[in-house]
């Protein structure tokens, strides 16, 4: 009470005071703030992490005994669930939705790259039919992810599905086999190389001009231009949309799901064992493949952040802001204006 | 054309190169234009003739209806798929999740972007690590607390889990927009006796109305497009919401999957992002690489 009231007066009187009563102020305005949002990540996001950890190491006895009574309850096992996962008669299942998951995140996001990139270099080139290709580039974006698997399981439909048609063959898609791999590769391809595309698109908007001219007279060719200029400037925005592709892929759920179905060998994902063993309400192996794929995504995040040094949380592109306010002024637009 | 260009006297082969690249270099980024509008369109396409088509035509691979038909669309909302309520619901879900969202959120994207203190960037880090976090390793747990205090079948059961990866991206996408918004709006604000609270209600607020907008839009469109969390939480029938629904169409017989009614269904669920991505396109765009999450 007495600090908000005192705050205007102060200001008003000695410049040189208040800054620091006004930091006080702002720190404890900044934290009531925030603990709203707080508050609700640590219960939708802490309290079941943490509720995971300590799951995973109890096993629920609900079914019937040996003499056909219904049991409820738990009982801890320590890191039985885990020795199973890893070692024990579904350890199979566990490697094989393991290796799924990563052969999906490392082949899917490595064409998704390349294929976003080749989209934004393309998109940055054109000055006619912008907003067409802007606006056709967010459609696979806006599909719901299960409804884009359901358009795909369509169009790789066996039966005269286009996709067969189209190729000449009688291909099998969504059964067992490699080709289910291919099958979910191509719809999420289909679905986010264009949002890594427009991500890359608006890294590339933010390079000035001047230094390709500027490389023009320096007598550097196209190639060049692009190994030695795009490229570099451009790694940031690239890295930051690779990053969020590749958690998003480790957690694969919804197109697999659907697509291909559940309890496939060829496309189950550690998401979707998770899933499997919740809906049988073993909560404790489900929670423990949570885990797993909690850690997973952790490490993986924290090598990329790490090694290659993707700048998620935008300081640089915070430093970039002084050059902002010279472009036009309404905010929202500022960042993906052509340039 | 390193051989064309160079007999010419050197000031004029800095410009004969582009001239006579011209054609190329102009067509080929139209043709990549036209590839990539068609690489994104075509399945859609595809999703929209197929709804089109009569049932009885279903297998026809022609590119457009030989007999154009809503038949499909009828079929949707026969009472038996529940599908309208599948809608309600989604609504209900996706509007709660991003007006939650949107209060909690402002807040703190307020004090991550505007004000000084120490562990800014650490508490943005946090909010964005959260994000990151796969949803199984949270819907398992809730799916065992919402058993134990019975908000199995509920919206709400819905709704929280869904705060989870929408809060995160709606903080992130506020803060980068009210940092963009001049620092001097504040100071105005203080020296006209504003206190701080203030500043915010009655200066940025109302100034940072198109970034609440653009943050709404994405929000509901996530909350919208989520499905393992709808699928998990809910087994009646009458509380799924549009997505798990159209999954869970059947056909005549268990083996024959209706992909003409859920193609029509999917068209239905999709039409509304599609006309806000064509109206909103530019702000969608700043709001998503902006933030950079999805």
């Amino acid at each position: 009470m007495a600090t908000t009231t005192n705050v205007p007066s102060s200001t008003v009187q000695t410049p040189g005071r208040p800054k620091s009563r006004r930091n006080e102020g702002t720190g404890r305005l900044a934290a009531s703030l925030l603990s709203p949002t707080f508050i609700v990540l640590g219960l939708v996001v802490l309290y079941p992490i943490i509720s995971a950890i300590r799951q995973s190491m109890f096993n629920s006895n609900n079914g019937l005994d040996e003499n056909g009574f219904v049991v409820e309850g738990e009982k801890f096992v320590g890191l039985k669930n885990y020795t199973d996962i890893f070692t024990g008669d579904t350890a199979h299942r566990f490697w094989n939705a393991f290796y799924n998951t990563t052969f999906f995140t490392v082949v899917a996001v490595s064409i998704e790259t390349l294929l976003g990139l080749a989209m934004a270099l393309v998109m940055h080139r054109a000055f006619r039919g912008r907003g067409l290709v802007r606006a056709s580039v967010l459609v696979p974006w806006a599909i719901p992810t299960a409804i884009s698997g359901l358009l795909w399981a369509w169009i790789f439909n066996s039966d005269n599905g286009i996709a067969n048609v189209i190729l000449h063959k009688q291909v099998l898609w969504t059964t067992e086999g490699f080709h289910a791999k291919v099958a979910v590769i191509i719809a999420d391809t289909w679905k986010t190389a264009p949002f890594i595309g427009l991500l890359v698109l608006a890294g590339l908007q933010i390079i000035p001009q001047e230094i390709y001219e500027a490389a023009k007279v320096d007598g550097a060719r196209a190639w060049r231009q692009f190994r030695l200029i795009t490229l570099p400037l451009v790694k940031p925005a690239l890295l930051v949309a690779v990053l969020f592709r590749l958690l998003d892929t480790l957690r694969m759920f919804d197109l697999p799901y659907v697509l291909i179905g559940a309890n496939k060998q060829s496309a189950e994902t550690l998401t979707m064992l998770g899933y499997d063993q919740a809906q049988r309400l073993n909560y404790g192996p489900a929670s423990a493949y949570a885990f797993i794929l909690f850690l997973y995504v952790v490490v993986v995040a924290f090598m990329f952040v790490r090694i290659l040094g993707a700048d998620v949380i935008g300081t640089a592109r915070a430093q970039r802001q002084p050059r902002a306010p010279r472009r036009p002024r309404t905010p929202a637009q500022k960042e993906v204006q052509p340039a | 054309m390193t051989a064309s260009a160079a007999p010419l006297p050197m000031p004029a082969g800095g410009r004969a190169r582009p001239r006579r690249t011209i054609g190329w270099r102009t067509a080929l980024p139209y043709v990549g234009i036209a590839l990539i509008v068609l690489y994104c369109l075509a399945p859609f396409y595809w999703m929209l003739v197929s709804a089109l088509r009569r049932p009885s035509e279903q297998f026809d691979t022609s590119f457009l209806p030989a007999h154009w038909s809503l038949d499909n669309f009828q079929a949707v909302f026969k009472h038996d798929n529940g599908f309208g309520r599948a809608l309600l619901n989604s609504v209900v879900v996706a509007g709660t999740t991003t007006i939650l969202t949107l209060i909690v959120g402002t807040f703190a994207a307020y004090a991550l972007a505007r004000l000084d203190f120490r562990g800014k960037n650490l508490a943005l880090a946090v909010i964005i690590a959260t994000s990151m976090f796969p949803g199984i390793s949270l819907i398992v747990p809730l799916l065992k607390l919402f058993t134990q205090i019975h908000w199995i079948n509920t919206y709400q059961a819905m709704i929280v889990p869904s705060l989870s990866f929408v809060l995160p991206l709606a903080v992130w996408n506020l803060t980068v927009f009210f940092r963009q918004m001049p620092f001097e709006l504040e100071q105005a604000a203080l020296i006209d006796g504003c206190t701080p609270t203030q500043a915010f209600r009655k200066v940025i607020l109302p100034l940072a109305a198109p970034g609440l907008f653009t943050t709404a839009i994405l929000a509901f469109i996530a909350a919208w497009n989520e499905f393992i969390i709808a699928l998990t939480m809910v087994n009646r029938k009458e509380m799924q919401t549009a997505t798990v629904t159209i999954t869970k169409f059947t056909g005549a017989t268990n083996f024959d999957q209706p992909f003409g009614t859920q193609m029509a269904a999917g068209v239905v669920v999709t039409i509304p992002l599609v006309i806000a991505v064509l109206i909103f396109q530019r702000r969608i765009i700043a709001g998503l690489t902006a933030g950079g999450v999805k």
